[in-house]
Order: C-alpha cells, then structure tokens, then sequence
C-alpha cells in the first residue's frame, strides 16, 4: 500500500514541509525534526539506524510479536460497547481495549519495542520518564523482563497523586528520582531524562514515552503502537466486514491515538484526537496544546505547545496525570493542520462523568486519561445513527486513579 | 532513513565577519599570549537592576568574551544552576526584549567587549526569528550560541545570521565524531564551542585529562578559529588548565552559583581570581 500520510516524516524527521528543504519560513514549516544538543545528535542518529535495522529484521520482529502475544496478551479485544450505546442511542461503539494488555494501558506495547531495541544495541541501563505512572511501570516491567538495571524520572506532583504506581515500580526494582523543578510533572520528568541521557551516552537508552521528542522518537513510537489499529482494522473487518465511521482516542502526547489512527490514515474513516480541557479551555487552566496553544519548540520537536507570549512553556492542567503535558505529537500537530484528523477537548468534569458511565453501564473502570475519550465518543454517537461505527480506544485502566476518582466522585467515602 | 549530510551549500562565507569585534578581541589577546576568560551570566538574574550592574562591569573584573544567558522556562541541556538562574530571571519579569535593551545599553559604554548570546529556540521564535536577528545586531550582539538548534536545522538562520555580523557559534561535543565536523563547523563563526564532558552545565567538576588536550589539537587541524572549552570549570587551577590548551575558558554555573548565594560584589571577585588564574598560566 502506498502512501504519502503513511510514509512519512521525511529523512530530516519532519511531518509536512521540512524547513532544511524550502525557504526556511518558519511559519510554514513542518512539525517534528530533531532540535537537541549536540550531544545528543550523534546518539539519535545511531538509534535511527538502529531502528531502521530492526524494523527490517524478521527475527526481531518475530521476537517482538512473541512478547507481544505471550507477554503482553495481545491481541487485545475490539468489544461491542452494547449498553453505551443503548445509552446514547446513535451508533454503535466498539471499545480497543488497550486496558487488557499487561499492566494496564497501552504503554507497555512501545515500551516492549524500545526494550528489545536497547538490548540489541547492547544497552545496559534503560531510563524513561512517567507523568501517570503508566509508562514508567511499563519500563520497569520491561527492564526487569530483560534483565536491565532502569530509572524512572518522575514529576514530583506526579508521585503525590499516583501513589500505586509508583509502589508498582518499586516492586519492579526500579529506581524513581522525584522531579522537583518546574511544575513537578511530566514535563519537568522529561527535562530531567534528557539530562540524565546527556550525561550517560555511553550505555544508557531512553525509552520515551510518546510519540514526541527527537526524530526518531515520534515514528518510532507511532510504528511500536501500531498495532492498535491494525488489530481494530482486522477485527472489525473480520466480525463486521466493514471499516469504522469514526476513531476517537485521548491526546496527551496522543501515542495511543497515533497506534489506533495509523492503520486509517489513508482509508475513508474519520478520526478524532480528545485533548484534556481542564477546568475549561476557557480558564486558561487546560492540557489542550493543539487546542489551546500554538507552535513551537520543546523537547526535541517542533509542535503545538502551550506557551506565553514570551514563547515560555505554560504549565498544563487536567485531573489525569497522562494527559497533563503541554506539547502533543508533531504527527498529530501535522494530522491537525492537514485536516486529516479533528482535535476537539473535553473537560475533567466530562471526564469523570464518563468514568462512571461506563462503570455502571458496562462494568468496566477506564482510566481517566480514556474517560476523555469515552466522553466525546458519546457525543458523537449520540448525534449519529445505528448504521454508523465508533471505536474508541480504551487506553487503559482506571485501578491507578482510584483516589482521585473517588475524592470527585464519591466524596462522602473518600472522607470516611 | 538516516540523518541526512548537512547541507551547508546555501551558506555566503563572502560575508564570513574577519574583522568583527570577536576576531579583533582574539587577535589582541594571541599577542598577548593569553587565553581568553568567557563568562557567562543569566540575563536578569536575580533581577534586571543587579543583572545590568555586573554585566557592566564584568570587564572590568577581567572578563574578555560575555555569555549573557537567554532565560528559558525548560533548559533541557543545562544543570540546575542554569535552571534556577532563569527561574529567578523570569519571575523578575525578564524577556528577550529586555535582554537586548541590556545589550543596547551596555554597548553604549563598552565598544570592544564582544557579547554572544546564549540560550534556546523556542523564546526567538515567539519573538519572530527575523526580528530577533535584525534587534541583536542593532542592539550590538555579537553571536548566538542556540543550544536546541543543530546544524542540520540551523542553515537558514546561519546565513540570516551571517549577513548580519552575528556569528553561529558550534557547539563541538564529546560525541561529535569526525565525520560530522566539517559541516558543523562550515557554519561556525566567531569561535568554536568545545563541550568538555558528556552532560550539563554545571553538573561535575571539569578533570582535565590528556584526552582532551589531544581532542582539541584535532579540533584545531580542522578549523581556524579560536576554541573555547566550557562546563565545569568552577576555580583559578581548573582555568589556568584548559587556558593552556585552549583558546579561552568559558566559565558559568560557578558564576551564576556565586552571584545566587553572595551577590554582584562575590560575584566579581570570582571573575577577577578566574582572570589573574588565566593570565599565569602560559
């Protein structure tokens, strides 16, 4: 299958114009590209072709799905959401149950990917950064799979709030170091990764979590989440004989969402990326950096981010700990400004609604980071008919959010 | 799908700067057989006043070259130094406007001391990379020194650069290999930025080995500019050290350290012993 959406970024890193190929005008640029240090230049270049190496092995990409299926259980189920939708009345919903997978989200696929990479370039030591924990118990679980020695950066804040998490990791023999400049979360965690990556070159691999940071980290990522979509695609054709309507996934730095809209892209099926509103996009106080921010540069690429008119980083606000960064996917940035795919927000409030929706409804605590998801889907599907399919991606698990759900939900037992 | 060769074709070295004010600052200090001593200092840190009087008076106290730091809210490549200097700068309401009215004023009274400005992309960009370029060579800048803007990204607003008489400073890191330094120096100008170790500013104290020494003769088969070495020199021994086999000796985590715990005044003392360290060791 040939494609220019799927064959992209470019060998510079770039989704869209690449500024090294046109007239330098930076407002017409494209998203992604490799803006670090130099000393990390040569490091990220060694990846690359690490990388392209293995994706073209059939042996690791053999061992790859042997994990994949006995480790992490893929493939995960594609479920009819049968009372959802009888709630809302309008399409059908499908759930990718991402929640399924070996500790709990769809973090665990990329981290999986990443950690066979590192140990094939004979890595010895893995650090990652981890905003809700999800990714950093994903590394961790992976490290001790491989053998590896690992060290978590996480946001203070963070560790506050995601308490089970971080026992997780420590159980796993992880070491974590708390975060404390900045705001204390994700983004700070990712700050100080990069740092620790610049002082270890030598035998230490990062396994970033999403699909931002330095080429070839966004497609990198994108590919070893992937199989999201090409599993939805499958089952749906298998059980339905037809594609979906529409995809709907949150966005953080949106890896769950590149890994289900991947296998679409050039297919007749529309998709929506849900960011975080926070109290309100309104508020000032929101995670939504396609919706609420505007392009930049941070962390190695060039995206949409939230910043101040000094070009400062601004702090990003939602109750979900996954989605509280203030960049997204340059993929995602050039999906937007291409239109292939729509990017609207939902607000913690919306998000814990959904929460308990679907726990009464279908039995199943979805991660707030998903809920938003959930959220919108139901929007849709309310306006929408019978005939028409959703899939939303059940990102992962709600267990790690328990305080923070029951605090909002169930106040009167939260104190008790 | 690997890293591409640089592309540095588009560059115009007809207007490579010979005679600016950093070339003319090397020229005088290889006749004196002296290493340059580089400060660096965060610009409105702990606030603008103080920031403005020890920029003023940094040569003075015997700084040859002045960093002035361009604050940033996430500096990815520096120590936590560099990081809470640009915390307290922008909580005192620093930015990038303010910066280049530091550098207008300071030029009014100082002609010869070159100031490179150092820091990240994103806040130039914000303020309009075109307009940015033009105000710094207004304002009387010499060079940039963009830490997050490789050379593979960086032609365009090299040569943008160069047709204003500001020069791309390279930063040259312990990684680099060979095979890359042509091009990253193609386009380097005013000097070259020698990283001593592998990780941030300010994050360890500089042990000057042999390995060093031999990597910057290499440096210097390759290139005719001056090399400067940088991240963690922090005393006169260290300094007078990397003065022996480099060009000049950047130093700035234990500045801006100084400045944080005793002030202009302690802050001024350091450059003077760094400087008197320099002078004795050739």
């Amino acid at each position: 299958m040939s494609s220019m959406t799927r064959d992209i970024p470019d060998e510079n890193g770039f989704f869209g114009a690449s500024p090294n190929n046109g007239d330098g005008n930076q407002q017409q640029h494209g998203y992604g590209g490799r803006y670090v240090a130099e000393t990390l230049m040569p490091l990220i270049a060694e990846i690359e072709a690490a990388y392209d190496e293995a994706r073209a092995d059939p042996a690791f990409q053999s061992r790859l799905q042997e994990l994949q299926r006995d480790y992490v259980g893929r493939a995960t189920p594609l479920y009819f959401a049968e009372r959802l939708t009888e709630h809302f009345g309008g399409a059908r919903i499908y759930l990718k149950r991402e929640d399924l997978n070996h500790t709990g989200a769809h973090k665990i696929n990329n981290a999986l990917g990443q950690g066979l990479l590192a140990q094939r370039m004979g890595r010895k030591r893995l650090i990652a950064e981890t905003g809700a924990g999800m990714h950093g118990v994903a590394v961790a679980t992976v490290a001790a799979r491989l053998g590896l020695p690992c060290v978590i950066y996480m946001g203070a804040t963070d560790i506050e709030r995601q308490q089970p998490n971080v026992q997780r990791m420590h159980l796993l023999g992880a070491e974590i170091v708390p975060v404390h400049s900045g705001t204390a979360t994700l983004k700070d965690a990712m700050n100080e990764a990069l740092r620790d990556w610049v002082a270890h070159v030598d035998d230490t691999f990062y396994i970033i979590g999403t699909v931002a940071g330095p080429a070839p980290y966004p497609r990198m990522v994108r590919d070893f989440q992937s199989v999201i979509g090409v599993e939805t695609r499958e089952q749906l054709l298998a059980t339905q004989g037809r594609l979906p309507d529409t995809l709907v996934a949150c966005v953080g730095g949106g890896s769950n969402a590149m890994g289900l809209f991947h296998a679409f892209l050039d297919d007749d099926v529309a998709m929506v990326g849900v960011e975080a509103a926070g109290e309100g996009l309104e508020s000032g106080r929101h995670a939504a950096s396609i919706n609420g921010g505007a392009p930049g540069i941070l962390h190695g690429n060039r995206t949409y981010l939230l910043q101040d008119d000094h070009g400062q980083i601004l702090d990003a606000h939602s109750i979900s700990a996954g989605l509280d960064y203030p960049g997204v996917g340059p993929e995602h940035a050039y999906l937007h400004d291409s239109g292939r795919a729509s990017y609207v927000a939902v607000t913690d409030d919306e998000a814990l609604e959904a929460v308990g929706l679907c726990c009464r409804l279908e039995g199943i605590l979805p991660a707030l980071e998903s809920a938003h998801a959930l959220h919108h889907a139901g929007r849709l599907a309310a306006a929408q008919g019978p005939d028409q399919v959703i899939v939303v991606c059940l990102s992962g698990r709600g267990d790690k959010d328990m305080d923070t759900i029951t605090r909002h939900l169930m106040p009167e037992e939260a104190e008790s | 799908m690997s890293a591409t060769p640089l592309n540095t074709e588009t560059l115009n070295t007809e207007t490579l700067n010979t005679d600016s004010r950093l070339a003319r600052r090397f020229a005088a200090l290889r006749e004196e057989n002296r290493a340059a001593l580089v400060t660096y200092v965060m610009a409105g840190d702990p606030d603008l006043e103080q920031s403005r009087q020890l920029l003023e008076r940094l040569p003075q106290a015997g700084a040859d070259i002045i960093e002035l730091g361009m604050p940033f809210s996430d500096p990815m490549a520096d120590g936590v130094a560099i990081q809470r200097a640009g915390d307290r700068a922008l909580a005192n309401g620093q930015t990038l406007a303010l910066t280049l009215d530091m550098v207008r004023d300071f030029r009014e009274r100082d002609a010869d001391t070159p100031i490179v400005l150092m820091g990240y992309l994103n806040p130039i960009q914000r303020f309009g990379e075109d307009r940015f370029l033009q105000a710094a060579a207004d304002a009387g800048v010499d060079g940039l020194i963009l830490v997050d803007l490789p050379p593979e990204h960086g032609v365009a607003l090299t040569a943008k650069a160069r047709d204003l008489g500001l020069a791309r400073i390279p930063l040259v890191a312990p990684t680099t290999p060979p095979e890359r330094l042509p091009a990253l120096l193609a386009q380097g100008d005013g000097f070259v930025y020698r990283i001593a170790f592998n990780g941030v500013t300010g994050s360890q104290r500089l042990d000057i080995a042999a390995s060093l020494g031999d990597s910057i003769g290499e440096l210097r088969q390759q290139i005719s500019l001056p090399v400067a070495v940088g991240f963690g020199v922090r005393d006169g021994d260290t300094a007078a050290a990397v003065a022996r086999i480099a060009d000049a000796v950047v130093v700035g985590s234990a500045l801006v350290e100084r400045l944080a715990e005793d002030g202009v005044e302690s802050a001024l003392a350091l450059v003077e012993a760094l400087a008197e360290a320099i002078q004795a060791a050739r």
